[in-house]
């Protein structure tokens, strides 16, 4: 079992590490300019030479993210909630979120601009928009797929409201709730890109940015590459507690591919 | 209410219990009216076609639906919400995918608010009992379809309910182990001998476990014939290779034939 957790785990590994190989020897042999396209190596001594400067920009960033999937946490779960229990919310409220998807948010990005100006608020309400709407499908079908009979026992042992949510339906939602917190979060790492791209004066999405408009590749390189890194980082930190909190579905999919 | 099928004292009791769902064109008789009782300590099999309402007529004396006219008395109170002296089992497992075997026989303690320690040595004995000693800190999912219905009858037992109420327990098992779980069945009911309601359309699993078997019509279910079964117990391969098992099993054939139910 170990040996072939740690195979799986090297495979990838090794695939990314030859990506970076057939990279740097392509852009050697081919001679392809810096401009158009940095060598690895270049980019990761970019990112050594300017580690003061990109860590400012990339806790900015960070900040954006987190806020932002905070934000869609704390409206999208009790949301769910009012749409899985209370009929009259499922049919006048649901259809209006649903609809409200089909606006092109990063489109609408810039009038946020206009009505919260350039502070932080516009940046947390854009990544918010892009960011909810996951955990939002994912929390509802949690709450509303669970099969009648599990609550049919329970009620046969008495079980209340508050026993039936938290030892019932809640843990039935957990493994749905974490794909949408996965999901979130990675889409909550792309709107605090776009939103940094539209409004701000900081942040690795503006950097990039500014790096692109001075055809400073290897510095647009490394924001994209430390954008990379802190989106795989905050998954893999979503991941991991799913891992503690849910170990009997981690196991089951493990065991039934698909 | 109907003389012939129920008596004074009965455990639990039928009582003109009607059901109809609401369909696109009116409503549909699903069920009833229909009258009978079980005593006290009895082993009572309600048999019939799929569709006949058998299932309905539990969940209603669980209190887990509603009748629509009539109702169910047990030990002398109607039945207006869920019904929680008894033990359930369902043909799905129905057990919470993320607990342990353990924690699901269990879970009457977090539930019911019996401390875990009361519970623990019954729960312990009876997971000895159906067999499934080692794989008490396992999750359902690593479990056999059988194994997993087993650790639902011992969640139904652990609390030593008076009533238990089973809907086609066996329904989704193979032949060879839905044989080995109705002895096993038997051997635990001997022990205590609660009251049970047993909804089958399986004749000779009826005919094997009960005391009584109630023969249903198909839709709107109602009582077709009750039959005493008068077998000695355990019911051994003797007992059911006996003429007398046999004859009570073409009896039930015979009412399923005439009311056009089995066909030739």
């Amino acid at each position: 079992m170990r040996k072939r957790q740690l195979l799986d785990a090297a495979g990838p590994l090794l695939a990314l590490v030859l990506l970076f190989l057939g990279w740097e020897s392509a852009v050697v042999l081919f001679g392809v300019s810096e401009h158009l396209l940095p060598r690895p190596s270049r980019i990761f001594v970019e990112i050594v030479d300017r580690a003061p400067m990109l860590a400012l920009h990339a806790s900015s960033t960070v900040s954006i993210i987190l806020s932002g999937f905070a934000l869609s946490v704390v409206v999208a779960i009790p949301l769910a909630l009012a749409i899985s229990f209370v009929p009259v919310v499922r049919r006048v409220v649901y259809p209006i979120v649903v609809f409200s998807q089909l606006i092109p948010k990063i489109a609408i990005a810039p009038l946020f601009i206009i009505w919260f100006g350039f502070g932080v608020l516009p940046k947390v309400l854009i990544t918010f928009l892009i960011s909810f709407f996951p955990i939002l499908i994912q929390a509802i079908v949690g709450f509303t797929s669970i099969k009648p009979e599990p609550i049919r026992v329970a009620r046969s042992m008495g079980a209340g409201p508050v026993d039936m949510f938290l030892r019932v339906r809640l843990p039935h939602a957990l493994p749905n709730l974490f794909a949408g917190l996965k999901m979130s979060m990675a889409a909550a790492a792309i709107g605090a890109i776009v939103s940094e791209f539209i409004a701000s004066s900081r942040g690795l999405g503006y950097l990039v940015l500014v790096a692109n408009g001075e055809m400073n590749s290897p510095l647009a390189f490394a924001g994209m590459m430390l954008l990379s890194l802190i989106g795989i980082l905050l998954y893999f930190i979503v991941e991991l507690i799913q891992r503690l909190t849910t170990p009997w579905d981690i196991a089951q999919r493990r065991l039934t591919p698909n | 209410m109907d003389e012939m099928s129920v008596a004074p004292g009965d455990a639990i009791v039928f009582d003109g219990l009607r059901k109809t769902y609401e369909a696109l064109e009116g409503s549909i008789e699903a069920l009833g009216p229909l009258s009978f009782g079980i005593r006290k300590g009895e082993f009572v099999s309600v048999l019939g076609p799929s569709g006949c309402g058998k299932s309905t007529l539990m969940l209603v004396a669980a209190g887990l639906d509603d009748a629509t006219s009539g109702g169910v008395i047990i030990d002398g109170r109607p039945i207006t919400r869920a019904f929680t002296d008894l033990g359930i089992v369902f043909q799905d497992h129905a057990l919470l995918e993320w607990r342990t075997i353990i924690g699901n026989v269990m879970l009457h303690s977090d539930l019911r608010k019996i401390p875990a320690k009361e519970l623990q040595p019954r729960a312990m004995d009876l997971i000895r009992k159906v067999g499934l000693e080692g794989f008490e800190n396992r999750y359902p999912f690593e479990l056999s379809g059988g194994m997993r219905q087993r650790a639902a009858i011992c969640r139904a037992l652990v609390h030593s309910p008076p009533f238990l109420f089973f809907d086609e327990p066996f329904g989704a098992l193979d032949a060879l182990t839905r044989e080995q779980m109705r002895v096993d069945l038997e051997k635990l009911w001997l022990d205590r001998r609660q009251t049970v309601l047993f909804i089958t359309h399986g004749i000779a699993e009826a005919v094997a476990l009960s005391d009584r078997v109630v023969v249903m019509t198909s839709r709107p279910g109602r009582v077709e014939r009750i039959i005493d079964i008068d077998l000695p117990r355990p019911r051994g391969s003797a007992v059911l290779a006996s003429p007398e098992f046999v004859g009570y099993c073409a009896v039930i054939k015979d009412i399923f034939s005439a009311s056009g139910i089995l066909k030739d």
